[in-house]
């Protein structure tokens, strides 16, 4: 996994389009982020293997970048992406890490359904 | 010395970080420990700095960095619950409980180490831990092992007092710190902040040490 290539991100959005994919969505804080920091808020939500199939997906920003799936109804949306592979099995892995290295969003699309 | 200690944690360094010191100090005694890990800490946020793992390929990562850290601290059986991280709480726990009962009646250890329910912050190690000491209960009140509860919520002196059990665990500290390198993917961040803060701060590193090298538990009072 390296650095979003806005291009190449494309490239396999455009390809994914109008299929029956598998969605994997999150986003988190950390589970001890009440436990450091008794303000903050713990948050996390995930989404794994979603079933999903869109017609338009693009890759916003400059880095940070933002992705948007449009759907026939409704709309898979994700922010905070800074990297991204397409791993051996031609899935489409996109995160967002801080500055720690540490995963705060994701989102993967899959032709076939993520391990469990 | 115990017979056999059973390790009960949810997640792949839960041992480690908790129970490190004590488990090296049983196994080093020539007890047998076993760990029963739930999940593969799938949904860990901690990749690694810089991050070498991906959401994909992290369960691998942090299987492969959890036998090292085993063979680190001489642990020879270790079983994998095959649960997924985050979910254990949404597990049917009778039969989350019977699993581990059944593994019990298996090993019959003299002691158990797990979190204490409601007091362990995570969901998964609250779950977890209540699955645990719900597996003791379901025991003749004379077959029941003693049970050793981690506890570090907040509230936790304030509601359970101050912790019976305290190892002190400085004769294998520094296995405790190679169990804590093995799984690299969850602590090199925190390991190379620490560091940074060392160099400044040297007190603040003795400090840490001391913290580190007590493991403190809770013997479960069982109600009847």
């Amino acid at each position: 996994m390296g650095p979003i290539d806005k291009e190449a991100v494309q490239t396999v959005l455009n390809e994914f389009e109008n299929q029956d994919l598998y969605l994997h969505l999150e986003t988190t804080n950390g589970a001890y982020a009440a436990h450091r920091q008794e303000s903050q808020l713990a948050v996390c939500a995930y989404i794994r293997n979603g079933r999903i199939r869109y017609h338009r997906g693009v890759v916003s920003g400059d880095g940070p970048f933002r992705v948007g799936l449009k759907m026939d109804q409704g709309w898979v949306y994700a922010e905070g992406l800074t990297d991204y592979e397409v791993d051996a099995e031609g899935r489409l892995l996109m995160a967002g890490h801080d500055r720690e290295g540490r995963l705060a969003v994701a989102l993967e699309l899959s032709r076939t359904p993520f391990r469990i | 010395m115990e017979r056999h200690v059973l390790v009960v944690f949810p997640h792949p360094d839960d041992e480690t970080f908790s129970s490190g010191g004590t488990i090296a100090m049983h196994t080093q005694a020539g007890t047998p420990v076993t760990y029963v890990c739930g999940t593969l800490g799938e949904m860990g946020r901690n990749m690694g700095k810089p991050f070498f793992a991906t959401r994909e390929s992290l369960p691998q990562v942090r299987e492969q960095e959890l036998r090292e850290a085993c063979q680190v601290l001489g642990i020879r059986d270790l079983r994998l619950l095959g649960l997924r991280d985050k979910t254990v709480e949404f597990e049917d726990r009778e039969a989350l409980a019977e699993r581990i009962r059944d593994i019990i009646l298996e090993l019959k250890p003299s002691l158990i180490i797990t979190h204490y329910p409601g007091f362990a912050v995570h969901p998964d190690h609250n779950a977890l831990g209540a699955a645990t000491v719900r597996a003791v209960e379901m025991l003749p009140k004379d077959q029941r092992p003693t049970v050793h509860c981690s506890a570090f919520s907040r509230d936790a002196r304030e509601k359970l007092g101050d912790p019976d059990v305290i190892n002190d665990v400085r004769a294998v500290f520094d296995i405790k710190m190679a169990a804590i390198r093995a799984h690299r993917s969850q602590s090199e961040a925190m390991l190379k902040n620490l560091e940074e803060q060392f160099a400044k701060n040297p007190d603040a590193a003795r400090r840490m040490e001391a913290e580190r090298s007590k493991e403190a538990y809770y013997t479960y009072r069982f109600a009847d």
